[in-house]
């Protein structure tokens, strides 16, 4: 993909990204964290809300479509693992939906456009929020450092098809605040992509669990 | 001094957090407000506990606000606390300890959608009838922490009300979720506001200080009132063959709650007690590496010293 | 976590006000939770986050010496001073 995604690449990528955000609230590391989680959660969201609602009925599409018909980045479905592994995981697609709001607020459709003037926004604080965080514990403890490194191994493979132009900048400068070492640029890693199309069908099972039991139903 | 702070309070005075106050004054409002902070955030649990499985986008993203706000409450409270002269980490950890309580309604499993209608509605709704005369509590932090709460909650029990309405225009399995809600939702609401007048002890002084305003069998009265009509619209029955309405005081009756019940699970033998207080616990032990990290972070960089 | 104080000014307001605090290790995290404990209904145009050991407040036990003197000097008010009829735009 390191192509610029599409309308539907985006949706589905933020929905997932939000259900995994989702996973940790009240959990988190702190009571304010749970806040900001959820916060970042419900903005991704409303933002895959927005777009869905331009390619058809937004619960048909979320609830009812099968696994393989999602079109998410990879990494937006790769499990939360610790807090450092959601935390880059966040910088890295921030870092990507910067740039791809960027590119959607200057589209001919209105309603992408829409969706993209208040998603760029949202956008920015996110950023600021993953990057300080990637920040803290890059250069924090030695444990918070150790598990960084881990999660920069687990993560960078699913990054191939989120590396468009100026991606890879967005995100050395981070990293370097960090004191973190930047890899090469990812290879597609099919068992790493394998692993994603997994935690996919596992979270959408659940997700679409309730809706499926009672199909037509209002709720 | 004590004769002038229980005058001034009498006359609706405020205390601030530097004022002078009693030692009991001080003990039980850091007991009620931390309390009070830790209910909202095991709150978050059994209602969490559907967000993974909201059936719509549209219930999702409401039911992630509630829970934000839920988070935010504690936040709020464990603040107010924090001005008594107590600490964050002192109040939590007496939490994980089981030293220190929440509300048992938090105590119950959530094993349907429908659990969080009855929630927002029987369960916020009672909160909000306790919480507002507690906007006028003696203790300024905590009076304005409950303004605060207060304008959020509302919107908590509408949503709550909301699913209710749309589950009974539903399908059967739909009306028959609901029922089933109420039906398990009713009287432990009802037990939130307390034991009978006669068996609370510390409400006299309570009320004297102006922490607490109305008493435990008012506020329970004044929910049934008020949420029977509500049943009564949703097409729902309330599971007690005693609730009629008297023409005669323009109450409803209602039968007795289990007491019994109340006491087990909140003396820590309800369904989830052990659940709620573990997964915090988790929690809280799993993040200590990354409390850590931010504080070494901060050493680290600071130009700026905080307190 | 250290503890700060924290200030909103609404918008179309005058001047920010103490709404709470907030615990946080750095300032950029104090900013942060302030922003989403305390603004998720559109409150704010301005955030402060002070450290709570920053604050200088006023003793108690001095509010006499403090705010007493001051409240007796009525004529800093202008209710104090009579206009003569007639007089107008004073």
């Amino acid at each position: 993909m390191s192509e610029l995604p599409t309308v539907e690449d985006v949706a589905d990528g933020c929905l997932l990204l939000s259900h995994r955000l989702t996973q940790w609230v009240g959990d988190a590391p702190t009571m304010e964290e749970d806040v900001a989680l959820g916060n970042i959660a419900l903005d991704l969201l409303g933002q895959s809300r927005g777009l869905l609602s331009l390619l058809g009925d937004e619960d048909q599409l979320a609830y009812f479509r099968d696994a393989d018909e999602f079109h998410n980045p990879a990494i937006c479905a790769t499990p939360n693992g610790d807090f450092a592994k959601t935390m880059l995981r966040q910088l890295f697609v921030d870092c990507w939906l910067e740039l791809v709001w960027h590119t959607f607020s200057e589209q001919e459709d209105d309603g992408v456009r829409g969706v993209a003037a208040k998603a760029v926004k949202e956008n920015a604080y996110h950023r600021r929020h993953s990057r300080a965080w990637v920040v803290r514990l890059g250069d924090g403890t030695e444990e918070s450092r150790r598990r960084t490194l881990l999660a920069l191994e687990e993560l960078w493979p699913l990054t191939a098809d989120i590396a468009v132009p100026g991606w890879r900048e967005s995100v050395t400068e981070a990293l370097v605040e960090a004191t973190v070492p930047v890899p090469a640029a990812a290879e597609p890693d099919p068992a790493a992509l394998a692993g994603a199309v997994d935690a996919r069908r596992e979270l959408l099972a659940e997700m679409q669990s309730l809706a499926r039991a009672h199909p037509g139903a209002t709720w | 001094m004590l004769e002038r702070f229980d005058a001034h309070v009498a006359a609706e005075g405020k205390v601030e957090s530097d004022s002078w106050m009693p030692d009991a004054y001080r003990k039980t409002l850091v007991r009620q407000i931390s309390q009070h902070a830790h209910s909202e955030i095991i709150g978050m649990q059994p209602e969490g506990n559907w967000l993974t499985r909201a059936p719509s986008l549209r219930r999702k993203a409401i039911l992630l606000a509630k829970v934000q706000d839920e988070a935010g409450h504690g936040l709020y409270l464990y603040a107010a606390a924090e001005t008594l002269g107590t600490s964050r980490d002192d109040m939590v950890d007496a939490l994980l300890a089981g030293t220190a309580k929440y509300s048992s309604i938090f105590n119950y499993p959530t094993p349907t959608w429908a659990d969080i209608g009855a929630i927002g509605w029987l369960v916020d709704g009672a909160a909000i009838m306790n919480q507002v005369p507690l906007c006028r509590c003696s203790y300024g932090p905590y009076a304005r922490a409950m303004k605060r709460i207060c304008k959020e909650e509302s919107f908590h029990q509408r949503q709550g009300f909301d699913i209710l309405v749309t589950l009974c225009r539903g399908t059967d399995a739909q009306r028959a979720m609901a029922q089933d809600a109420l039906d398990r939702w009713w009287w432990p609401s009802l037990m939130m506001f307390g034991p009978h007048d006669t068996d609370s002890p510390h409400s006299e002084q309570s009320m004297r200080w102006r922490i607490k305003r109305f008493s435990n069998d008012e506020l329970r009265q004044r929910f049934v009132d008020v949420t029977a009509p509500q049943a009564a619209f949703l097409g729902l029955r309330i599971p007690d063959d005693e609730l009629a309405y008297d023409e005669d005081t323009g109450h409803w009756r209602f039968g007795e709650p289990d007491w019994e019940e109340f006491r087990r699970v909140l003396s820590g033998d309800g369904p989830c007690n052990i659940e709620r207080i573990e997964r915090r616990t988790r929690a809280h032990a799993d993040g200590a590496w990354v409390r850590e990290a931010a504080e070494a972070y901060a050493a680290k960089h600071s130009e700026t010293t905080a307190a | 976590m250290a503890l700060w104080e924290v200030f909103v000014r609404a918008r179309g307001g005058l001047h920010h006000a103490h709404v709470g605090s907030v615990h946080a290790a750095d300032p950029e995290m104090a900013l942060e939770n302030a922003r989403d404990v305390f603004t998720r209904r559109g409150e704010a145009a301005s955030l402060w986050v002070v450290p709570s050991g920053a604050i200088v407040a006023s003793d108690p036990a001095d509010s006499a010496e403090l705010f007493e003197p001051a409240m007796d000097k009525e004529f800093r008010h202008p209710t104090y001073y009579e206009v003569p009829d007639g007089v107008a735009n004073l």
